[in-house]
């Protein structure tokens, strides 16, 4: 009972009181504590994920199981850098702080920690993402099927789209005086105005109805009626 | 030619160029004369804000003819002068450290014979020491120098000539600011040129107002949404019939569950990379349940990675709460619950490689994404999977439409907790949420009318009626 009624007491009072807040200015100072107040209870939750992580792959290993030795080099590249940001290797003092040993920032220009950030964190980060271009081409390739009307016209507006970003497209109509009455169909200014209206419109329309929906929840929240966050509803 | 008469005409010829000198110099220094400094610099707080904002007025000087702006600056708080004291405190010593360093280099270089890669590391740890001393030498990095006023002031913006008043916002409502102002004209060569400093305006402290005012049509709007969603909330609950349309992504749910069970394949469900403060990752741990009590029921197999620790242990909670509730506490195993890495490609990247090792059957997104929404739906279509998503970021739903079977958009992700739930108090909080909608739907036709006819018309009035609601609705 007190494992279901507190917490739901916490959240239903700090969030009316967050709410307040927003329009009581003096309050406004608590509010940004509370901020803190999930940093804190977040970081804390992070040993918890830190002992998850050690032991999914600790039985990775000890079970052999189909690609353990990548469970290996994630915990060993784990202690790496824990390591290293923890007792800051390579980190000089801070120079304002010369007498202090320990005073300088893990994160300054070439220390270990940055070593590690900059030359294997960003660079496998960029890899990953530079993937998304052909996972972009494939998907497109698979919604631009013309299978039905509103294949065609989803296909007909990605093209004049990708055509108006394009020079192609500047070229194609280039010959359409840009001051004339048929302006607005170079394919660059008919690719701006999709963008803006069509696109726009339909953006909007998906945001108010967004934003209504985090209300509503937000509110059956509050008051106790979804208790799902708390493991299982009732 | 005696002694005397030599010393004259020397004389006489410095007269000379001491006169031609100070015509020189006399005739641009009347065109290079400063512009006079604004007068009358006051400043007051605003009234019915949040605080931290204060306007300062000002008289343009009398000889304003030149004149092409006012810089308005103010005093620096006590954290700024720290800061700025920091800063130049660092700056003196790693110059310090810089110097010394050169200077041992030199004479280790110059008059020990080492060569410059032998004598760095000394170097180095000389520099280092002259740093140090430097560093715990009371008063010798103290900073003397102030601006007018024998103060430091932060230049907080420049406006036109025509303008004398000016709202500073992003101050501290703690404390007390005052400002000075200096007038801007071209010098003799055209570049800008800056009067001396006003005088300091009397001290400010932008306060907060007990109630912003400037977010009461906020609050009203907000009273009304919610007051309606807890009207229908209050009608369902006295017995009003409900009808919710269905929505296909939570009904494909049991689908998608039975084709797994079905296959002996797991099915793997991602909660977004964001952390429990974000009501989609909520909205997520929702869905979770339902599909955590169907995989339960089926007896199938249900894995969740999760990039953030708090997600875990929610999803954990809400997995065995389901497992309970169907009947199969035995079955359910925390350890398919876990936390993988908080860092965005680093847990596409596991997660896209799980895809493609296991090749699970079935493969939920529900949460928060960005980027790596496409990446996960298109490996988890390469393997054939059925897929559900449902996210509120609108940038990635049309990816998650093309590369999914299933998608929740927006709204539909939100109104599953009350669909899936099918009580009577959940539901009428959907209806409501319609009528929210009604009435954004009518908001938004009577102002498109209004600009419309402003447009056409060119009235005056109407335009700014509409300015003056928009401004209310936005919130300034």
């Amino acid at each position: 009972m007190l494992k279901r009624n507190v917490p739901l007491l916490i959240t239903g009072l700090i969030g009316v009181f967050l709410i307040v807040a927003n329009f009581f200015p003096s309050l406004s100072a608590m509010s940004e504590d509370f901020t803190v107040f999930f940093g804190i209870i977040a970081a804390m939750a992070f040993v918890l994920g830190g002992g998850s992580l050690l032991k999914v792959h600790l039985k990775k290993i000890s079970d052999r199981n189909a690609g353990w030795a990548y469970s290996l080099i994630v915990l060993g590249t784990f202690a790496i850098t824990l390591a290293v940001g923890l007792l800051k290797i390579g980190v000089p003092p801070n120079p304002g702080f010369p007498d202090k040993p320990w005073s300088g920032s893990v994160n300054a220009d070439g220390t270990a920690f940055e070593w590690i950030y900059e030359y294997a964190l960003k660079p496998l980060s960029a890899t990953m993402f530079a993937m998304l271009a052909f996972y972009i081409a494939s998907a497109a390739f698979r919604a631009f099927r013309a299978k039905n009307i509103e294949a065609i016209l989803l296909l007909g507006t990605a093209f004049i789209i990708l055509l108006g970003r394009t020079f192609a497209g500047y070229y194609l109509t280039g010959w359409i005086p840009i001051d004339g009455p048929f302006s607005g169909l170079r394919i660059e200014e008919l690719s701006v105005y999709i963008m803006q209206v069509f696109n726009t419109a339909g953006s909007r329309a998906i945001i108010i109805g967004i934003a209504l929906g985090i209300a509503s929840t937000s509110l059956k929240i509050l008051m106790g009626l979804d208790r799902s966050y708390l493991g299982g509803g009732n | 030619m005696n002694v005397h008469q030599t010393s004259w005409r020397a004389g006489r010829g410095l007269r000379r160029i001491a006169l031609a000198t100070i015509a020189l110099f006399a005739a641009p220094s009347f065109a290079m004369a400063a512009p006079p400094a604004p007068t009358n610099v006051e400043a007051s707080d605003v009234t019915g804000d949040s605080g931290g904002q204060a306007i300062v007025t000002w008289s343009a000087p009398a000889n304003a003819a030149d004149i092409t702006g006012f810089q308005v600056w103010r005093s620096e708080t006590s954290g700024e002068t720290a800061a700025r004291n920091a800063s130049e405190r660092t700056a003196a010593l790693a110059a310090a450290e810089a110097q010394a360093f050169e200077n041992e280099q030199k004479r280790l270089v110059d008059v020990e014979g080492l060569s410059p890669e032998e004598a760095a590391p000394q170097s180095r740890a000389v520099a280092r020491q002259a740093a140090i001393g430097l560093a715990r030498t009371p008063d010798a990095l103290t900073v003397t120098e102030t601006g007018p006023h024998g103060t430091h002031w932060l230049l907080v913006d420049t406006v036109s000539p025509n303008v004398d008043s000016l709202v500073v916002s992003k101050l501290d409502p703690t404390t007390s600011y005052t400002f000075i102002v200096y007038s801007v004209a071209p010098d003799a060569s055209g570049r800008p040129e800056r009067s001396a400093a006003s005088e300091p305006s009397n001290a400010v402290e932008p306060v907060a107002a007990v109630l912003n005012l400037y977010r009461l049509p906020l609050l009203i709007i907000l009273l009304a949404l919610c007051g309606v969603v807890l009207l229908f909330i209050l009608l369902a609950r006295r017995g009003m019939p409900l009808k919710i349309r269905t929505i296909a992504g939570l009904a494909a749910v049991d689908e998608a569950v039975g084709r797994a069970t079905e296959m002996g394949r797991p099915m793997l469900y991602i909660n977004g990379i964001q952390d429990m403060d974000d009501l989609q990752t909520v909205a997520g741990v929702t869905v979770l349940g339902r599909v955590a009590k169907t995989a339960a029921e089926y007896d199938a197999k249900i894995e969740v990675p999760t990039s953030r620790s708090l997600v875990m242990s929610a999803a954990r909670e809400t997995v065995q709460a389901s497992y309970l509730t169907a009947g199969r506490s035995d079955s359910y195993n925390p350890d398919l619950i876990y936390y993988v890495t908080d860092e965005q490609f680093g847990f596409t990247a596991y997660v896209s490689g799980l895809i493609v090792r296991d090749r699970p059957a079935a493969c939920f997104y529900m949460g928060a994404f960005f980027a790596e929404s496409l990446i996960l739906a298109e490996t988890g279509n390469s393997v054939g999977a059925i897929q559900i998503a449902g996210t509120a970021m609108p940038s990635q739903l049309p990816f998650f439409v093309a590369a999914c079977d299933y998608t929740l958009i927006g709204e539909e992700f939100f109104a599953a907790s009350a669909y899936l739930s099918g009580q009577p108090d959940q539901l009428g909080s959907l209806k409501g949420q319609d009528l929210g909608k009604i009435l954004v739907g009518v908001v938004l036709i009577v102002l498109v009318t209004l600009a419309t006819i402003a447009a056409v018309t060119g009235s005056e009035q109407i335009e700014s009626l509409v300015s003056t609601i928009k401004t209310v609705i936005l919130g300034g």
